[in-house]
């Protein structure tokens, strides 16, 4: 798909992966009913590591990243998270949750609550941040993504784009360890995908542990340190992007290759 | 394309539209008379309305206020207009409008109900207008619930603040115990207190003060009450318990809990499976054989009860089409966010799903209040009970139209209102292109 031009280098010195284990997945299984959806999945995911999960549709990249903040249940295996186990302990997920943030397809801001207010929810009632000290956390951010001037508006009335960028920035709001992506630029006209991406680069910049899963080749290129390709519920390979683009060793990642990047 | 002789460089100002097309004229043409059919649509309605109105106004406006009885009416209609039919004797409401509105209630206490009345529009008026009216004044709100009994029914001011204090204690408890217990021994903790001090406690206090600080109203029994006061009383109860019920009911109906889950659905079918008159039957006539003989359970309180059972059952319903209505992602961005199953519910889902019900959560309401009537056939006197009693009397032996077109009034003014305000509510609600 599209290449990203960014007109500015990217800039990698505060772009390190430490030692420190962020996520540590192990033989995790899931089913829908009778549907193996996840087989066997293993991965370790170091802090400030940028990981990009590609693979065809329906190859359960959605549901892998769902299992990491317990949106979805997984039937066997182990996921720690920020050195916390998910298990069906409530205190574990709610510590997880506050821990990683999400950001979906389809945006999933609030409606009813301006801008502002979808920012402020999650501090202010999760982490009993005081109003005032949260509001400008909110703008801080709402200045990051670039959007300052739309604080008081409600979600329905701005672009796609702009939602997105108002969405990842609720999630930084609650200053999370890692951030998950599920496809961020899917449902996005092409002219909005360059925003969004942009400010996805400038979260790598600042050393954000990433998960991303996105058909956004170039956004793989340039930022991922690991690409990882998953078909069936299966994670099939993984590999620095540069070996993984130009050197892919199983047939399904050429063959998908080819059909995404149109050769 | 070099041949072109003549390329217009000014575009021609607009023209007026012909006179034929604006103004009255235009107007007619275009919404009455477009066409022959339309035409003939046109004069057929203009004729129906005529038909109507011209029975209708004099019937209305060439009426009677001052007569004794309906034949002291006929007499002077036969005098002035020389027809006893067609017009109105409004003298019979000119008579008996205070007893229509209060139904038995003792005249000397009407400022009692009136007192109610006026503080139940201070008591809605930062819920209905949160936007304009300070919040301070949902302390009148918080009140109400035991100001409203207090005043409408009288006895001591301490069985009021008994009742309470039983609700304070019971909520500190679960306020301060949350910590220690978790929430739902926490809740448990303080049911049990609130229940312990109204069954054990309650009756000494109220003694002790009654003894040191006697404060009372003078008692109205509960058979005094009617009028159109009825219809209000049951329909602000129905309405103010029925939305609560039905949230509860409808977040029971999806609860991932079995038990919880069941219980809910049963209770939804079985009331919507019943019709309230058998509902109202079964307070004012079954009850009394299930309860040990000689408990005096007040006729007017087991069918508010009744009412708002019924009103709850159809809430849920109406809030569970809300909910169905919300996108899945709205609960996992929720979650996503680490709000917990209450906050979620309170600051993302019901918000929403409320506002998407608000046309079938005033539906309900104006079908309840409506429905209040039906406690006439268990023989309560609301408004409609009332005209039987009326035409009693043989004064007014034979006055039927008068009578329900006062009602008609009355029931109109207040479900018309409702209607309104549920409008103006849903675009002061909207929020995507404002
Ligand atoms: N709630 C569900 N119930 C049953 N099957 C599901 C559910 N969600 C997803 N699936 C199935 O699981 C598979 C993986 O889905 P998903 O993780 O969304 O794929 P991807 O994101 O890679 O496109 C798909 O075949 C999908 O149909
Ligand atoms: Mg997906």
């Amino acid at each position: 798909m599209s290449e990203l031009s960014t007109a500015r280098e990217i800039d990698r010195s505060k772009m390190q992966v430490s030692d420190e284990v962020a996520i540590e997945i192990n033989n995790m299984n899931k089913w829908y009913g009778t549907f193996h959806v996840l087989r066997d999945i293993n991965l370790t995911v170091n802090q400030g590591e940028r990981i990009v999960i590609a693979g065809p549709s329906g190859s359960g990249k959605s549901t892998l990243i769902r299992c990491l903040n317990a949106l979805e249940e997984h039937q066997k295996g182990k996921i720690v998270v920020d050195g916390t186990e998910l298990s069906n302990d409530l205190k574990n997920i709610d510590k997880i949750r506050r821990e990683v943030g999400m950001v979906f397809q389809h945006f999933n801001l609030f409606p009813h609550l301006s801008i502002l207010e979808n920012l402020t929810l999650a501090p202010i009632w999760v982490r009993k941040t005081p109003r005032k000290e949260a509001e400008e956390t909110a703008m801080h951010f709402l200045e990051k993504v670039k959007i300052p001037e739309q604080a008081d508006k409600f979600p329905g009335q701005l672009s796609g784009g702009q939602q997105q960028r108002v969405a990842i920035a609720r999630s930084l709001c609650m200053k999370p360890r890692i951030m998950l992506f599920d496809e961020p630029t899917s449902a996005l006209d092409p002219e909005m995908i360059k925003e969004v991406l942009d400010t996805m680069i400038e979260l790598a910049e600042e050393g954000m542990t990433m998960l991303c899963v996105t058909h956004e080749m170039g956004f793989a290129r340039q930022v991922a340190n690991r690409v990882i390709f998953m078909d069936a519920g299966q994670i099939v390979e993984q590999n620095e992007p540069e070996e993984f683009f130009n050197n892919p060793q199983s047939e399904r990642t050429k063959l998908f290759l080819s059909q995404i990047l149109g050769h | 394309m070099s041949d072109l002789s003549f390329v217009r460089t000014e575009m021609l100002p607009e023209k007026a539209p012909p006179a034929s097309e604006i103004g009255i004229v235009g107007w007619l043409r275009h919404n009455l008379f477009s066409g022959w059919v339309n035409s003939i649509l046109t004069i057929i309605s203009l004729a129906a309305i005529y038909g109507v109105l011209s029975v209708l106004i004099p019937y209305v406006f060439l009426s009677v206020w001052n007569a004794e009885s309906l034949n002291e009416c006929r007499e002077i209609m036969n005098e002035t207009w020389g027809s006893s039919h067609g017009h109105a004797c409004w003298a019979v409401i000119n008579e008996r409008w205070l007893q229509l509105l209060f139904g038995f209630y003792p005249p000397e206490f009407y400022w009692r109900p009136i007192l109610s009345l006026v503080l139940l529009v201070v008591a809605l008026a930062p819920i209905l207008y949160s936007d304009r009216v300070s919040s301070k004044l949902l302390i009148v709100t918080a009140l109400y619930p035991f100001i409203m009994p207090w005043l409408m029914w009288g006895g001591s001011v301490w069985g009021t603040v008994s009742v309470a204090f039983g609700f304070v204690a019971g909520y500190l408890v679960l306020k301060y115990a949350t910590e220690a217990l978790g929430e739902l021994f926490a809740m448990i903790a303080g049911a049990v207190v609130a229940i312990v001090w109204w069954l054990f406690i309650a009756g000494m206090f109220v003694g002790a003060m009654d003894a040191i600080l006697p404060i009372a109203l003078e008692t109205v029994q509960s058979r005094k009450f009617g009028g159109f006061m009825l219809a209000i009383l049951l329909g602000v109860v129905a309405i103010g318990c029925s939305l609560p019920i039905g949230i509860v009911l409808a977040l029971g109906r999806q609860s991932h809990l079995p038990i919880v889950k069941w219980l809910c659905v049963c209770f939804i079918e079985f009331i919507r499976g019943v019709p309230l008159i058998t509902l109202l039957f079964v307070a004012s006539l079954l009850l009394n054989i299930f309860l040990p003989p000689g408990t005096n359970f007040d006729i007017i309180l087991r069918v508010m009860i009744m009412v708002t059972l019924f009103a709850s059952a159809y809430m849920a319903e109406v809030i569970r089409g809300g909910l169905a209505a919300l996108p899945r992602g709205q609960y996992e961005g929720a979650d996503s966010l680490g709000l917990d199953y209450w906050q979620s519910q309170r600051l993302i889902i019901m918000p929403q799903a409320l506002k998407i019900s608000i046309p079938g959560i005033v539906s309900t309401f104006i079908g309840v209040f409506k429905d209040t009537t039906l406690v006439s056939i268990i023989g309560l006197f609301d408004v409609i009970g009332l005209t039987h009693a009326i035409r009693a009397d043989t004064a007014w032996n034979g006055i039927y139209w008068e009578l329900f077109a006062f009602i008609a009034l009355l029931f109109f003014i207040v479900c018309f209102s409702m209607s309104r305000y549920s409008m103006y509510l849903e675009r002061k609600l909207r929020t995507d292109h404002k």
